[in-house]
């Protein structure tokens, strides 16, 4: 199995991650990830993970460097489809997330991700 | 050496199985079993005689002094039925266990009369049908303890579920009313219930609201602090609504930090809830008086 797609819709990267994920996935997606930030000049990723019955530690700090990474690159990240039982364990965990922002679906993380640049368009229109 | 072999009491029942019958139901009639009429005679006529078949069957294949071989398992099976039932109409321990050891009434005077003046033969038959019986009426308190607490179990479950309700207050607005003591279990069941509505309803903001807990300490605080960011990594922002002023007070002295939102009551934590999700609640535009 070779590398998670990634879908560009509009200025936001969907990334809809279905396999068990490893070492070698994860630095690849990384990898891929960031040159198609750089590449489509993307404002927004989105990282669905509804397949996903295990989210363990190792996908929890994945997640958290890609936020990093593109945060670094001006893009918002949002983890969507999170399941109520994955949720329940990264708390036990005491993964939380802090670093990146989550939404229920699809759907409400694009919202979020349009709110977002939107506001800080606001911002960059204002400072001029 | 199996007892089954010296004992008679098979066959005294197989025999005298009508006789036996009537005399036991009598005496079950005169401990009262039937007056409360929670069991209709004909029920406790009918269990009788299954239970004497069932009796019959095990003693004449199986060893008197242990009830848990396969050949028992007819009358074990009857005796949990005849027990659980019992425990759900409200029988008292005594009155089920009436059921099994008014047996040995009718049971003894058979054997008086068949045995007789053998007074050696006499004593052991009795102490084998005496034993028999004490195995089944411990049996059978032992069956209703069990679908006893079988009912408290349930009923404990039924609480838990009914004490943590998840009221959907609008569009993509969850409220928690959370009642009495958090501890790990209701944590979890309250956890769970709210991620499940987060996901059915759509909902964009949850409101815990904690009127109704008594005190807020360390653990109960960190049990919060959980299910706010279990709700958060499911993309419901929480506000914490309810805070009696002692509470507030409690909370700053332990030096807790909660690191949410809260508002003093629901109604405030509403309508925050409602500014963040772009709506507002409005007076309705006045009718106009006619007649002036």
């Amino acid at each position: 199995m070779g590398e998670i797609p990634i879908l560009q819709i509009g200025d936001c990267l969907l990334v809809s991650i279905q396999v068990d994920m490893h070492d070698q996935l994860a630095m690849s997606l990384q990898d891929d990830l960031t040159v198609r930030i750089v590449g489509s000049r993307a404002r927004g990723v989105m990282i669905d993970i509804s397949a996903l019955e295990i989210v363990d530690s190792f996908i929890g700090r994945m997640l958290n460097n890609i936020a990093a990474m593109s945060r670094v690159l001006d893009a918002v990240t949002v983890v969507v489809g999170m399941r109520p039982a994955v949720a329940i364990t990264l708390v036990e965990l005491g993964l939380t997330l802090t670093g990146v922002r989550t939404a229920l679906n699809v759907d409400k993380g694009l919202a979020m991700i349009r709110r977002i640049i939107d506001s800080e368009g606001d911002l960059r229109a204002g400072r001029k | 050496m199996r007892q089954a072999a010296q004992t008679i009491i098979p066959t005294l029942i197989e025999r005298d199985n009508e006789r036996i019958l009537a005399d036991w139901t009598a005496c079950q009639k005169r401990e009262g079993v039937a007056a409360r009429g929670q069991i209709s005679e004909a029920q406790l006529g009918d269990q009788s005689k299954r239970f004497l078949t069932e009796l019959r069957q095990g003693a004449a294949a199986g060893t008197l002094d242990d009830l848990s071989g396969p050949e028992w398992d007819g009358t074990r099976v009857l005796l949990d039925t005849v027990a659980g039932e019992r425990a759900v109409q409200g029988f008292s321990p005594a009155e089920t266990a009436v059921f099994v050891l008014s047996l040995k009434e009718p049971l003894f005077t058979l054997l008086r009369e068949e045995v007789g003046n053998d007074v050696e033969t006499l004593a052991r038959e009795t102490w084998a049908a005496s034993l028999l019986i004490d195995k089944l009426g411990l049996y059978t308190i032992e069956a209703f303890q069990k679908s006893r607490e079988e009912v408290i179990l349930r009923q404990q479950e039924e609480l838990l579920e009914l004490s943590t309700p998840v009221i959907q207050l609008w569009d993509g607005v969850l409220a928690l009313p959370l009642i009495g003591t958090l501890d790990s279990a209701r944590t979890q069941t309250v956890m769970e219930s709210l991620l499940e509505r987060i996901v059915t309803s759509s909902a964009e903001v949850a409101i815990i609201d904690i009127t109704g807990v008594p005190t807020v300490d360390t653990l109960v605080a960190q049990h919060l602090i959980k299910t706010v960011s279990a709700a958060r990594l499911m993309g419901a922002d929480c506000i914490i609504s309810g805070i009696r002023p002692q509470i507030a007070q409690t909370i700053v002295h332990l030096g807790l930090e909660l690191d949410v939102v809260s508002k003093a009551t629901m109604a405030d934590a509403f309508a925050l809830a409602l500014r963040r999700m772009n709506k507002a609640v409005t007076d309705r535009a006045q009718p106009k008086q006619s007649g002036e």
